[in-house]
């Protein structure tokens, strides 16, 4: 440390400081900057004691506004909660097909089903709602219950094959191959009969051997054209959808061992507000059918 | 800034501590062709800062009638006839484009000119500093103010100056929100409280700004907080015009009594201090080039007139490029300015600004006013159908960016025997062409399904929007249909 002097080339003082000849001058900071300064560190202390701040063991300081992330998103989300209430009010006493005629109901009803739909739906039916094996897809438009939107949301409410609740949706197909109902060589008979009427293959010796098997067997449920029947659950045979899958290998396993998917009954685990939002979306995916007249056909009920 | 001279720095040298106090900058009015140049682009300035959101501009019942109004609420921009949309940006991008290679153009042909003239911290500070003038007097009269001790005239005198400020402040700080509403309404709300919050918030920081950045920190703000000066005196070379101090003419200096006593002949500098007294950032222009200096001639106003004073020629400080100050000094001649000014550098710079004009130009001329875009569905890709055709789903925006509502056709092209309908209609209606209505000025979502008969192969596709009104208007937009055999590419 030298004694501060006045540096020859610029006229300023210097602080005193030298390192190898070289020597800081002192070009202070204008007042305004400082005070600026003086005011943010002010400002910190200030926040410090009024918002969390100081991490501790296994806590931060609360501070003093009682201020708190989670306590801001718990607020916004009764916020949220109130907006939509009116809404959700509303959905709860329009029936199923009201919400379907109203433009606007229907648009909140989709939404929320969106929401809902990829909660509670996906691990079967996929993002989607393409379904897999075994899970329908339900973009498309074909339906086991039937694909009105009344129809959906029974399907919903009551699930599919659900032990306690009496309107469950079941059907019943008899393990042909297991229970020895047909011999191994006449369930591929009526696999390739099967095969036939969707336009997989063309019709040989064998699928005219399974039609007559088919007749006996099948049409009950299946219809005599395989044209299926959504009051049992059973799916129409002669269109390009198939639930398990339309090759041999598959359809042997079905007509063989026949095949039971569940779904929960999702009456008794959502709210009936969601159930009915999720039943809108699922009618909107594309696949969704006009709602039949209310007096039901007793001709079409008995087919 | 006078670090090189002694005579300021003796004075400092007993205050040295934590901070350094602002000399204030008391400049002197002057009157010169500079000068007279930087009241009218002041004036022109403060005309279109306040005058632009007034103008109206008739766009029929759909859209507001204001010429230029940034509508955050409905994210349009209107300037005048052109409209833009919010897929439209880069037209605003390459309004900023430009405004970046304007600023290497002009400062690298004539210096900090935007600093000088142009900048609103450079236009405010002028007016508050003739606010000054006004109440207090000039120069002279200031310095005695400031030192006189505090009693009822200064306090007066202060608070009615500071009021002053005030209203300058807010009538700028207020006018700006007016670019975001509509103007006359805005006022209107503005007096009797019902404007939104966020105008008054904005009012007041602006304000306050103003305020404070133009009545108390002014020369400060340029010297010490704002980048651009850095940036400017990047882009300057020794070719750009900047506002010189003729050393090798003015030194040495001494007045024109001390000129016939001495012994050796003396420089035309008369050492009057006119340069210094007038400089609106309080700067020696006779030390050299400086960040400090804000380019903005006044001091060649007041040594043109010292140099008529004492009948010596003009020009002592001027604007001159470094080069020709080095070719000055060696006795020749410099260039003419208008070479000077035009050069391959700025050349260059012209040439990409009007490169970039003329592209959003032609832009502008061929954009069409509605636009379609396509999203598909991804998720799935494509659904089978019962009768084995295939499905595919779209999202559709069609954009009607006339201020009427217009009636489209959207149109399937590509994939043999398919059909569009979208999901308000019956897959039983569906067809090649879709009409559809937008409203005015409206972006409408349309979800569309596309249906190709079993067996269909992966296409490429495209949906062509037309307007059907005599206007017309089209756009197309490519996309693929999947089927179970992968997608069109
Ligand atoms: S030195 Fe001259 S040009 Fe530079 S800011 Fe001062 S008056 Fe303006
Ligand atoms: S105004 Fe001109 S003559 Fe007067 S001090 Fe400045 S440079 Fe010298």
């Amino acid at each position: 440390m030298s004694k501060p002097r006045l540096d020859d080339a610029t006229g300023v003082e210097t602080v005193g400081h030298e390192w190898d000849g070289i020597e800081e001058l002192n070009n202070p900071l204008p007042r305004w900057w400082l005070w600026s300064f003086y005011a943010c560190i002010v400002f910190a202390i200030g926040y410090c004691v009024a918002y969390p701040a100081w991490p501790l063991i296994d806590h931060a300081t609360a501070g003093t506004l009682g201020w708190s992330s989670r306590g801001d998103l718990d607020h916004e989300m009764k916020e949220e909660s109130a907006r939509r209430a009116g809404m959700l009010a509303e959905l709860n006493q329009a029936s199923i097909e009201q919400i379907a005629t109203d433009p606007r109901l229907r648009r909140a009803a989709i939404d929320g089903g969106r929401a809902a739909f990829k909660v509670n739906c996906i691990q079967c039916h996929g993002n989607g709602a393409a379904g897999s094996a075994g899970y329908p897809n339900l973009n498309d438009d074909d339906w086991l219950w039937g694909g009105d939107v009344a129809a959906i949301h029974q399907t919903l409410v009551d699930g599919v094959r659900q032990p306690g609740d009496d309107a469950t949706r079941t059907s019943q197909m008899p393990a042909f191959g297991r229970d020895g109902i047909l011999t191994a060589a006449q369930v591929q008979d009526v696999v390739s009969h099967v095969r036939a009427i969707a336009g997989e293959e063309k019709p040989g010796a064998s699928a005219q051997r399974g039609a007559a098997i088919f007749a006996a067997n099948c049409v009950v449920c299946h219809g005599a054209n395989g044209e299926g029947s959504r009051a049992v659950g059973a799916p129409a045979l002669n269109d390009a959808i198939w639930l398990y899958g339309g090759d041999r290998k598959a359809l042997t396993h079905t007509v063989t061992n026949a095949r039971y998917g569940v779904m929960p009954a999702w009456g008794a685990r959502l709210d009936p507000v969601t159930v009915k939002m999720l039943a809108t979306y699922v009618h909107s995916l594309g696949g969704g059918e006009e709602t039949p007249a209310p007096v039901p056909d007793p001709a079409a009920a008995a087919k | 800034m006078n670090a090189h001279d002694p005579k300021v720095s003796a004075d400092h040298s007993n205050e040295i501590g934590m901070y350094a106090k602002r000399k204030s900058v008391f400049p002197k009015a002057i009157d010169g062709s500079f000068r007279r140049f930087k009241w009218l682009v002041m004036a022109v300035c403060l005309v279109i800062y306040w005058g632009t959101p007034w103008l109206r501009w008739d766009r029929g019942p759909y859209a507001p009638d204001q010429a230029v109004l940034i509508d955050m609420g409905n994210r349009r921009f209107f300037m005048f006839d052109i409209e833009i949309w919010p897929h439209e940006f880069y037209f605003v991008a390459g309004l900023l484009i430009m405004a970046g290679i304007g600023l290497f153009l002009v400062t690298s042909a004539v210096g900090r000119a935007w600093c000088g003239y142009a900048c609103p911290q450079t236009v405010w500070t002028d007016l508050f500093q003739h606010v000054d003038r006004f109440i207090d007097g000039d120069r002279n009269a200031q310095l005695r103010l400031q030192k006189a001790p505090w009693g009822p005239a200064k306090i007066a005198r202060r608070l009615l100056k500071w009021g002053i400020y005030l209203g300058i402040s807010f009538a700028t700080g207020g006018a700006w929100i007016f670019y975001f509403a509509d103007a006359p309404t805005l006022q209107h709300d503005f007096w009797t409280g019902n404007a939104a919050p966020v105008a008054y918030a904005t009012t007041f920081v602006l304000t306050m700004t103003t305020f404070i950045f133009g009545g108390f920190m002014r020369e400060q703000v340029c010297i010490y907080m704002c980048p651009w000066p850095r940036i400017q005196t990047a882009m300057l070379d020794e070719k750009s015009l900047i506002v010189t101090y003729k050393d090798w003419r003015g030194e040495p200096r001494g007045s024109v009594k001390a000129a016939v006593k001495a012994a050796t002949p003396l420089g035309d500098c008369i050492d009057c201090l006119q340069c210094v007294a007038v400089c609106p950032t309080g700067i020696d222009i006779r030390e050299g080039p400086q960040i400090g200096c804000i380019t903005c001639a006044l001091c060649i106003d007041a040594c043109d007139k010292a140099m008529a004073g004492v009948g010596r020629p003009r020009g002592l400080i001027d604007y001159c490029t470094l080069d020709d100050a080095e070719r000055e000094k060696r006795g020749e001649v410099s260039v003419p300015i208008l070479r000077t000014i035009l050069r391959p550098r700025t050349l260059v710079y012209l040439g990409v600004w009007s490169a970039i004009g003329f592209a959003l130009l032609f832009m502008l001329g061929q954009r069409t006013r509605v636009d379609l875009s396509v999203a598909k569905d991804r998720n799935p890709e494509y659904v089978t159908l019962s009768d084995g055709a295939v499905r595919n789903a779209y999202t559709l925006k069609l954009r009607n960016m006339e201020e009427r509502p217009r009636t489209f056709r959207v149109a399937l092209e590509g994939l043999v025997g398919g059909a569009v309908f979208t999901d308000e209609m019956d897959a039983a209606e569906a067809a090649r062409v879709l009409t559809v209505d937008v409203p005015a000025d409206t972006t409408r979502r349309l979800r569309v399904y596309a249906l190709a008969p079993r067996g269909s192969q992966p296409a490429d596709i495209a949906f062509v929007l037309t307007a059907t009104d005599k206007e017309g208007g089209s756009d197309t937009s490519k996309t693929t249909f999947t089927t179970a055999q992968g997608n069109g590419q």
